[in-house]
């Protein structure tokens, strides 16, 4: 016979209890009035999520709606639970790219292997397999004690739970600055196919269709993980905090994927949600929401792992690998029966109903009653103060004369590919199952991940970028040159940029200089955008990336996804023969604002960051695609950081195995480190047979972009010139030794 | 009741994670480490009608799949619960 | 050749099989699903592909092994019947008794994804058979729980019966232990029963299957089934 079960009373709601749920006095006054009652404890919680930044975004809201998010190609924007793109042949796209920054900092393996499991369940709820992840990775210094076990804990986290689910990882980034010493960053990305007429979205609709729960049983996990985590920084408190960091179960992800996917093929499917942060709250509110109906749910009837759950509880819980259909009614046996089939639990807990409000029930008695619009829509936007920082004034500016220039460049070339930042990642990539699905057709390593479309000729080509430190010497430059960057490295590889998603990651919004940040960032990405005339479809914001005062850099990561019409026109970064020709796209300036060289060699973060003309990046990228069409290139490489030499070694590491050196003969009146090692943005390296100059030439005139040779592939060295004076001179073995063991040298250390 | 069991690596067979760990121990200043040998803790509820029967369930089951017998040995505990 | 994948609840490279096999070499190929005894007499291989089964809970492969469908494939292979394992697929026949032998963790304790060499050490079984001239192969690897262990004097058993089928090696075809990327024993890639109707082997043939790559020294398995069949 079962025990009777104990209710405890239900707490007072005192003003300390309100602040603990992260609202303050104005907002509970809000909640209030537009619910004309005192919510009851079950019910503040509720909003406690639902207001919560990560939820509501209202900080950053007034911001994002500024964002282009509008094309020919787009079948969905932002809003959704990921955004969708038409790619022809009746298929479409369905990425995003989300944040996991604060559980991974606590429990790096299992906050990244939850972000990976979050992540592929925005794709797949929307219909869509997912095909590929990728993510953007960002650690502390070296130095610091506990970046190396972060950094094995969150590859390790990302490998197992990626792996395990069978979507290969193709590519990302790692960056390393002490500014993520407190508050690291995981960006996790992922891509889904889906056929264009099903395409699922996340409406409760039709009243009277029945709400089914579907997958893991529901337990204590991350309760106020959104609100309490995302929404706070980081104090002496943080450790308190561990219970609220979630345990990943990839093997029932992939169950889940599969029998959702086998659910989609049925027509009585109406809506589909999953359960990411706020859980069972968030997707049943938002549902209704978005159909303009209401839910009615009987908690009772929602399977549990736990003993003696309290509504409160059940409706906060963030328990992993769970999803919510709506389903039309007498369907209830099949949807049971592909459930069973792959042993996943499953319970019919609620139904649609008319009124425009979300009922819950448990045990009999009502617990919740409340009107959709102000759970989901109530929260106030935040009209943040905005204030421009005082540190810029210090950073902004070096004077070159300051700096010596170098003769010989041997040792810087050394320390740069040496450092993290710029050194091979393949002990990182070699973790990830980067082949399973046989769709990669351009592995890591190379400027983007290019994966081809099944039964079609076509491909997809995904980058992912930011440069943080531009973006602290100048938010809005930065955002853009994020967006340029990763546009760059998708047409590379033979690709047109057809739509972008973001993460912003950023410190504490109510700091006016932040929101400044902030502010700057998102008008740069969207001014960039609409330049390049690409739609923002998705995206996520992290806030409060801050310890103890100390914030990360503003770090708003771009994903662009490009499409690629011909599967036999792509191109990678590596030369291919010996003999060939080495070119660049673009010209050199004499800069070197925040710079990967500028901090390695003199420790400085400072300057302002390379100059981006849109015009004249629109026409390199363009010159670029162009040659790859006619097939006049055998390899294309962009310039980031590191610059030139750095970029030029690249491409004589990147062959599949195979090292080829290069001799590079540069005439230049600028200083050999701004040349050399310079990030002037919108430059491209490329390398071709002899026979090809003269046409490659004659089509760069009539763009007109800068064009010139700069030397030739071949032989055991990597030499470099300039007006005559030998710079460096290197084997590339052993060049390419360095850079190739760096990371890993520094991973496996034990202490 | 409760079963506590123990499955671990049969003398011999290379322990990866084991020696691993030895060697962080050693480099943390704990020289005293000889060896370290890490392997699975296993707790299972029965509803076992006595403990001796628990005895040969538990067994058969670890025999049959809670260790791989080539190259892991148990070893377990029946604990009676109220 | 009729073949028959199986697919285990966290199979991941069963579409990938049936790509190749289906679509590229175009044979006749079945879903096989795990829950079902099935007469397999008509079929001239079934194939146990790589991937997660079970998510590789408890130890790879140790609770797959109890699925109904591998009694069927346990009575098909006593009479005759071909049976291909990989990766996944192999820790499965191992952990059933149809290949001798354990699978543990890599000796990095890492997950480990690329492209390695292996050398065939018997080219006349009906999985290598139409090998020719190429002696060495370039396969991808993906596994964490990949190094092959037996002891020494099974080794020898195994080795005296032409049952080691490929063993890692350098792209000249050298065994040695800078290539063996896991610590097996031996360098051990590939084992097959004593009948040799039954093989396990850790890398991944599929992956290297399609002409769409440049390599495609993974149709040299399949197509020595095809022949054999």
């Amino acid at each position: 016979m079962d025990k009777p079960k104990k209710i405890r009373p239900a707490p007072e709601i005192t003003p300390e209890i309100v602040r603990e749920h992260g609202l303050t006095v104005e907002e509970f006054r809000r909640i209030t009035d537009l619910i004309d009652r005192t919510p009851n404890m079950t019910e503040l919680g509720i909003f406690s999520v639902m207001w919560s930044e990560h939820c509501s975004y209202k900080s950053s809201r007034p911001y994002l709606r500024k964002l282009p998010v509008e094309g020919p190609k787009v079948l969905q924007g932002p809003g959704e639970n990921a955004g969708v793109i038409d790619i022809g042949d009746g298929l479409a796209v369905v990425f995003k790219i989300e944040s996991h920054n604060h559980p991974s900092f606590i429990e790096p393996r299992q906050g990244a292997a939850t972000g990976v499991g979050g992540i592929m369940r925005d794709i797949f709820t929307m219909g869509a397999r997912p095909i590929a992840l990728m993510n953007s990775l960002r650690f502390g210094d070296l130095e610091e004690p506990r970046t190396r076990f972060l950094l094995n804990g969150v590859v390790d986290g990302i490998a197992s739970y990626g792996n395990c689910t069978g979507v290969p990882t193709v590519g990302g980034e790692i960056y390393f600055d002490s500014c993520y010493n407190g508050n690291i960053l995981v960006n996790a990305f992922c891509l889904g196919l889906v056929k264009t007429d099903r395409i699922f979205l996340a409406g409760a609709g039709g009243v009277g269709n029945q709400i089914l729960y579907v997958g893991s049983k529901t337990g204590r996990d991350g309760i106020h993980g959104a609100s309490l985590l995302a929404s706070s920084e980081f104090d002496e408190t943080t450790e308190d905090k561990r219970p609220t960091v979630q345990v990943g179960d990839p093997f029932t992800e992939k169950l889940l994927i599969e029998a959702c996917l086998e659910l989609f093929e049925f027509d009585w499917v109406m809506g589909v949600q999953d359960m990411g942060a706020a859980g069972l709250t968030s997707s049943s509110f938002e549902m209704a929401h978005r159909a303009k109906t209401g839910v009615f749910m009987d908690l009772s009837k929602v399977p549990l792992r736990e003993e003696g759950m309290i509504p409160y509880e059940i409706l906060l819980s963030e328990s992993q690998e769970r999803m919510l259909f709506v389903i039309e009614p007498g369907h209830e046996n099949e949807a049971f029966a592909i459930l069973d089939k792959w042993g996943l639990d499953g319970a019919i807990i609620g139904e649609v109903i008319e009124e425009s409000c979300v009922r819950i029930q448990f045990d009999g008695k009502e617990v919740v009653n409340l009107p959709v619009f102000p759970v989901v829509d109530g929260a106030l936007d935040l009209k943040r103060e905005v204030k421009h920082p005082e540190y810029l004034d210090q950073v902004a500016h070096i004077d070159l004369t300051e700096l010596p220039d170098f003769s010989r460049g041997d040792t810087a070339l050394k320390k740069l590919l040496a450092c993290p930042n710029i050194a091979s990642k393949e002990w990182v990539f070699e973790q990830y199952d980067h082949m399973v699905r046989l769709n990669t057709l351009v592995l890591p390593g190379s400027d983007a991940a290019v994966l081809r479309i099944k039964d079609t000729q076509k491909a997809v080509a995904i980058s992912v970028d930011c440069n943080s430190r531009y973006c602290y010497l100048d938010p809005y430059e930065g955002a853009a040159i994020a967006v340029a960057e990763a546009c760059r490295n998708v047409v590379c590889s033979g690709a047109k940029p057809i739509g972008l998603s973001n993460c912003l990651n950023f410190g504490n919004p109510e700091k006016p200089e932040i929101m400044w940040q902030f502010q700057q960032a998102v008008e740069g990405m969207g001014d960039a955008c609409r330049f390049f005339d690409i739609p923002v479809v998705s995206g996520n914001v992290s806030f409060y990336n801050e310890t103890k005062g100390e914030a990360i850099y503003p770090t708003p990561t771009i994903a662009v996804v490009g499409l690629i019409e011909d599967q036999n026109r792509i191109m990678t970064q590596g030369f291919k023969k010996s003999g060939d020709q080495i070119a660049l796209i673009g010209f050199t300036m004499e800069e070197l604002g925040g710079t990967e060289y500028l901090k390695i060699m003199f420790d400085r973060s400072e300057g302002k960051p390379p100059v981006l003309d849109r015009k004249h990046e629109k026409q390199v990228q363009d010159f670029c695609w162009e040659l790859i069409q006619k097939g006049f290139i055998s390899s294309a490489h962009d310039c980031s950081e590191g610059g030139l030499a750095i970029a030029v070694a690249e491409s004589c590491f990147s062959y599949g195995g195979q090292t080829l050196g290069a001799t590079l003969t540069l005439e230049s009146t600028l200083r050999n480190d701004t040349l050399l090692f310079g990030e002037t943005q919108s430059r491209i390296i490329i390398s071709f047979p002899e026979e090809r100059i003269n046409e490659i030439e004659d089509l760069a005139m009539t763009f007109p972009v800068d064009f010139s040779l700069i030397g030739k592939v071949g032989g055991s060295h990597f030499t470099v010139t300039v007006n005559e004076e030998e710079v460096i001179k290197q084997e590339i073995n052993i060049l390419k030794e360095i850079w190739k063991t760096s990371l890993g040298s520094y991973a496996g250390q034990v202490t | 009741m409760l079963a506590q069991i123990h499955v671990t690596f049969k003398e011999g067979i290379l322990d990866p994670q084991g020696k691993t760990v030895h060697h962080a121990l050693n480099d943390l200043g704990y020289d005293e480490v000889l060896d370290v040998n890490i392997g699975k803790y296993l707790e299972i509820k029965l509803d076992s009608a006595s403990e001796e029967e628990a005895e040969i369930r538990v067994r058969e089951m670890c025999e049959q799949l809670l260790a791989n017998t080539v190259i892991e040995s148990f070893r377990f505990t029946i604990v009676p619960t109220e | 050749m009729k073949c028959g994948i199986v697919v285990f609840p966290g199979s991941n490279c069963d579409h990938d099989c049936y790509h190749i096999l289906k679509h590229i070499l175009n044979q006749e190929t079945h879903w096989l699903w795990h829950k079902e005894e099935v007469d397999l007499e008509s079929f001239d291989l079934v194939v146990l592909p790589g991937g997660f089964s079970y998510g590789d809970y408890l130890r790879a492969g140790a609770i797959a092994r109890f699925s109904p469908i591998m009694n069927s494939i346990i009575r098909f292979a006593k009479k005759g019947g071909k049976v291909l394992g990989i990766c996944n697929g192999f820790q499965i026949l191992l952990e059933c008794g149809l290949l001798p032998g354990v699978l543990i963790q890599n000796q990095s304790r890492k997950f480990i994804c690329k492209n390695v060499f292996v050398c065939i050490d018997n080219p006349d079984t009906a999985f290598t058979q139409d090998c020719g001239e190429k002696n060495v192969l370039q396969i991808p690897i993906a596994h964490h729980q990949g190094s092959y262990y037996i002891d020494p004097y099974s080794l020898s058993q195994l080795e005296e019966n032409g049952q080691i089928i490929f063993r890692y090696c350098e792209p000249g075809g050298n065994v040695s232990v800078e290539s063996n990327p896991n610590g097996s024993v031996g360098s051990v890639a590939g084992v097959a029963n004593e009948q040799k109707n039954v093989m396990g082997m850790m890398p991944h043939p599929e992956r290297c299957a399609d002409p769409l790559w440049s390599r495609t020294d993974g149709q040299i398995i399949f197509q020595s089934l095809i022949s054999n069949s």
